[in-house]
């Protein structure tokens, strides 16, 4: 990409986040409430992208660290007392020296392909049902948070909807950012290398076990801040909803639909997949239709992986593309 | 007399006169509009049976409220598809819509979630159903619980366990139990353990086999619990899994002497009776239940049975009914829709005549309901009949249980 | 003590010999395609509903319903392979997964859209029967269910050995190539190995509808549960599918009796990851070069 493309995708880039940050003074609290959950899938979506878009290792036991963060920073604050901030800290690191251990274990015994994938169900199942079974959290019971104090909510990182609007906003933006530069850094191109074909890289010289290794690691600490700021939106923790596999599948539907391995698919691919479910609750809710989203779901997912296996966004970005470059040289 | 007698002060009173006499049980207020209400029940996934039930309550008592002209509510209900989560998701959702006062959420977990958000946004929950005695240890200042909390639930149970023991020559002195391993279940069998020390009954407790509330199997629990030979098996259960539970003792011929759930959901509901017929009966429970000495109760029950055959005044239905009654009543007081009027309303709370049985439905400063009854319920002939204490009892108990091959 | 364990063991050899049928459509389909079948327990919901829905307008009892369950299936299965996973066999490994999670989607929000998301249970009085054999209390739908199980693994094994076209599926997932250059119709075959997967799939729903209640989100742990065994016991072995059939539903059974019941699912997931680290081709796959 040379330069002048990535100066127009930054400013738009700008753009789109900046009508982003305007949009709570004109709308009203229940789209606010959307709009979060649609920036947090996003977020989501984008640690995950890491693992596969760059990686090209498919994980379907993510909600591991969605919980192993929930819980952390839950515990922290709830049973310790500490700031949340700390315990957003602690559930990070715990997720990425687990994440960090996964890898390893897979990439050290070979463990390649769908074997790798049921691997990270397993190893996610297992947190769910240790978790289930372990009443310092709470277990199956659940862990509740009590009631927020009145301290402001920087320091409690508790607050009404558009307070967490603009954590996830924020998380969203740092995420897109994040994973921008790293593309473009060194280890970026050994991600794509060990991508395109990892034995002509390691011959090169690249050292592919720890910078998998080193994927998967972001990619975990990253989801686990996602879940930790999850737990102090909800209040309320649940094994089964934290690290079910249920959760672990509906974050990726997201960037699957949007793009894998693209910057914009997860953002574009939540903005899809989150309207569709609020549309499918609102027709369980009143008329007594269920799974509609899951179907939905599905019939998307299908769609995207016959028909456009790199997902929604890249035609659309090359369309975009097209149309500036047309309009600057005319 | 010398009352400032004017002319004004005659027509303004003769003008109030009219009024009142033309309106003789019509509220108005400020802005004229039907209170929003929300209501979050569980009505579909595992908890439907008793969800869609509660929901049944709260529809008859919005059309017996019509009825006899109380205050206008409009009800918005909300499905927390039996995942405790919802709770908090739908309150959230309810308030946004313009609801001033909550009615739900019956599964515990589903109560504190929603409470959560109720305690955030300063809205009232009336809370029909949830036993678990932690609610109203979090610091909650907007709810308002009519129904027992396990502790109470289950010092009752051990006292009508004892008064049967007293009663018969033959009593169980081994007992097992088995529980569901959630939120409700486990702070019900904390309750028991410790009111059954504190009570100090004869009777020892073998064994204490919990199961996932997603099981889909329970031969191997019912295994263990037969094999431990306990003459009283304690279930607390829901209702799918009462099912289950019956079923595994019928195949594997555990015939204990009686089996007492100490305050769980299951066998007085529809879906357990028509299940398993002749083998649900001689199972006990102990619940609150409805005052069948009241006869305007009692009238209320037949009426809403026969509204459809699927219907059963059960407790889910009762105090979901009791609910709106309560909601009723405080919007009746407080002349208003605002959330902190109906709030305040609702403290002072005191209905003497109520369908359920118990004394009057008032609130503690904790928001407990410290006045209900519980009864020990048993399944004769497919219908849960309140068989005591002796002040509220129909009929005689049925004990020790009929062996189930007998049937 | 005695008559607990034994009893409790014979259970699980009951249900290991059913979890064994699903295994084997799973392993089936792995073995001669490189499919992996994400969207496997979705159906054997599906078969459970079958055997629901005859049950209720029909009143037969699901092994009566066996054939024509079989029946359907196979033909969903055929038509699935024909339709859409012919084009993925030779896709990356993570696209026929990301297809089969589509797929699974689907099929669970049309259950959950055509039935709704409550259970079903099959209240049919041979629920409550059971019979003595050797002093063993057996459950009598479970005695059914596996009955016909074996029966039905038993056929499949015959027509893959003597028939032939089953001679030409094994020909098929042996070496590929060499099938195409001798003039076998591949994807026929493939739509034919995806038809018996399938069908095992339903079949086993159906005889598991009576034992369970049937809902929509029961999948995902079916899947699970094909997975483990196919794992444990070998991607592609048949023998690996009934033998692991066997071994989890025992061992999930004695694992609830001897620790928590909660806790038994933990005893199978362990077991996964050892062998996925330590013997990933499982105790009957051969290993992969």
């Amino acid at each position: 990409m040379n330069n002048a493309t990535t100066r127009m995708w930054g400013g738009l880039a700008i753009a789109f986040f900046a009508i982003m940050a305007f949009l709570p003074v004109v709308t009203s609290d229940s789209i606010i409430a959307v709009l979060t959950l649609i920036m947090m899938f996003a977020f989501f979506g984008q640690a995950w992208n890491l693992m596969m878009g760059y990686v090209g290792q498919l994980s379907l036991g993510h909600g591991l660290y969605i919980g192993l963060g929930a819980y952390a920073c839950a515990v922290s604050v709830g049973t310790f007392g500490l700031s949340p901030w700390l315990g957003i800290l602690i559930g990070a690191v715990i997720s990425a020296v687990v994440g960090a251990f996964v890898a390893w274990l897979g990439f050290r015994f070979a463990v390649k392909g769908i074997y790798f994938t049921l691997l990270t169900i397993a190893v996610a199942e297992l947190g769910r049902l240790s978790f289930e079974n372990w009443s310092f959290v709470g277990g199956n019971a659940g862990y509740f948070l009590r009631v927020a104090q009145d301290t402001h909510p920087l320091l409690s990182l508790r607050g009404g909807t558009t307070f967490y609007y603009f954590c996830f906003l924020v998380l969203s933006i740092l995420g897109f950012w994040g994973t921008a530069l790293l593309i473009r850094s060194r280890l970026g191109y050994f991600w794509r290398a060990i991508r395109e074909d990892e034995d002509a890289a390691r011959a090169i010289g690249v050292r592919a076990l720890r910078l998998k290794i080193l994927a998967v690691m972001i990619s975990a600490a990253m989801t686990s801040v996602g879940g930790s700021f999850y737990a102090l939106l909800s209040g309320s923790l649940f094994p089964d909803t934290m690290m079910g596999m249920r959760f672990s599948i509906e974050i990726i539907i997201a960037p699957i639909i949007g793009g894998m391995g693209t910057l914009f698919g997860p953002i574009i691919g939540a903005f899809f997949v989150i309207p569709i479910n609020e549309i499918s609750n609102h027709a369980a809710q009143s008329m007594g239709i269920f799974g509609l989203n899951t179907l939905i779901y599905g019939v998307l997912i299908l769609m995207v992986i016959v028909f456009l296996p790199d997902g929604i966004w890249p035609p659309v970005a090359k369309r975009i593309e097209r149309w500036m470059k047309g309009g600057a040289s005319s | 007399m010398n009352t400032r007698f004017s002319r004004r002060s005659l027509i303004k009173s003769a003008g109030a006169a009219t009024v009142m006499s033309a309106l003789p049980m019509r509220f108005s207020w400020a802005n004229n509009h039907p209170t929003k209400v929300g209501v979050i029940l569980p009505t579909s996934g595992v908890l439907a049976f008793p969800g869609q039930a509660s929901r049944r309550g709260v529809e008859f008592a919005g059309m017996i409220n019509k009825e006899r002209n109380g205050p206008a509510m409009e009800l918005i209900y909300a499905d927390t598809e039996s995942k405790a989560e919802n709770g908090r998701v739908a309150a959230e959702k309810l308030i946004r819509e313009g609801c001033s006062v909550l009615i739900g959420c019956w599964d515990t977990g589903a109560t504190i979630s929603a409470a959560q958000a109720c305690e955030a946004a300063k809205v009232p929950l009336v809370i029909n159903i949830a036993s678990a005695p932690q609610i109203t240890e979090q610091g909650f200042t907007q709810i308002f619980r009519n129904f027992t909390p396990a502790t109470q639930l289950v010092s009752n149970a051990v006292q009508r366990i004892r008064e049967l023991a007293a009663k018969t020559d033959d009593p169980p002195k081994t007992a097992t139990v088995l529980y569901v391993n959630d939120t409700f279940g486990q702070s019900a069998l904390k309750a028991m353990q410790a009111e059954w020390a504190k009570q100090n009954l004869p009777i020892e407790i073998l064994d204490t086999i919990g199961y996932d509330v997603r099981a889909k199997d329970l031969s191997v629990e019912v295994a263990k619990a037969k094999a431990t030979g306990a003459e009283l098996l304690l279930p607390i259960t829901r209702v799918n899994d009462a099912i289950m539970i019956v079923r595994e003792m019928v195949k594997q011929g555990y015939n204990p002497k009686a089996i007492i759930g100490p305050g769980s959901p299951g066998p007085y509901e529809k879906a357990f009776t028509d299940a398993l017929g002749k083998y649900g009966d001689d199972y006990m429970v102990c619940v609150p239940w409805l005052n069948v000495k009241n006869p305007r109760a009692v009238e209320l029950a037949k009426r809403f049975e026969a509204m459809d055959s699927k219907n059963r005044f059960e407790l889910n239905v009762g105090f979901s009914y009791e609910a709106v009654d309560i909601v009723a009543d405080a919007l009746r007081r407080a002349k208003s829709n605002d959330a902190a009027a109906i709030h305040a309303a609702l403290k002072t709370t005191d209905i003497k005549d109520h369908v359920m049985w118990g004394g009057p439905i008032q609130f503690n400063e904790k928001g407990q309901n410290p006045n209900i009854g519980v009864a020990l319920l048993q399944n004769q002939n497919s219908e849960p009949t309140v068989v005591g204490p002796a002040e509220a009892a129909v009929a005689e108990v049925v004990y020790p249980m009929r062996p189930f091959n007998e049937r | 003590m005695y008559s607990l364990y034994a009893n409790v063991i014979a259970g699980g050899v009951l249900i290991g010999i059913v979890y064994a049928l699903i295994a084997l459509g799973l392993t089936i389909m792995f073995g001669v395609m490189r499919v992996v079948n994400f969207a496997h327990g979705e159906l054997v919901v599906l078969g459970m509903y079958i055997g629901y829905l005859l049950w209720l307008s029909l009143d037969i009892t699901p092994v009566m319903a066996v054939p024509l369950s079989a029946i359907i299936m196979f033909c969903v299965g055929y038509v699935l392979q024909i339709g859409l996973i012919n084009r993925f066999i030779r896709r990356p490994h993570h696209a026929q997964f990301i297809l089969f999670i589509g797929l699974a989607l689907i099929i669970t929000g049309i259950h959950m859209l055509v039935f709704g998301p409550d259970a079903r249970s099959i209240a049919d009085p041979s629920s409550f029967e059971t019979y003595e054999v050797f002093g063993l209390r057996l459950d009598a739908v479970r005695l059914y269910g596996a009955a016909v199980a074996l029966v039905m693994i038993a056929l499949l094994l015959l027509f893959l050995r003597y028939s032939s076209t089953g001679s030409a599926i094994r020909a098929a997932a042996d070496n590929q190539t060499g099938a195409q250059a001798i003039g076998l119709r591949v994807n026929r075959l493939y739509a034919v190995t995806a038809g018996i997967g399938v069908a095992c799939a339903g079949v086993a729903g159906t005889l598991i509808s009576p034992i369970f209640d049937t809902q929509p989100y029961l999948a995902g742990e079916l899947t699970l549960l094909a997975f483990i065994i196919v794992i444990i016991g070998g991607m592609g072995s048949l023998m690996g599918a009934l033998v692991g059939g066997i071994l989890i539903g025992v061992s999930e059974s004695v694992a609830a009796l001897l620790i928590n019941p909660a806790m038994k699912a933990m005893f199978s997931y362990g077991l996964m990851i050892l062998v996925l680290l330590l013997r990933p081709q499982g105790l009957f796959g051969v290993k992969q070069r």
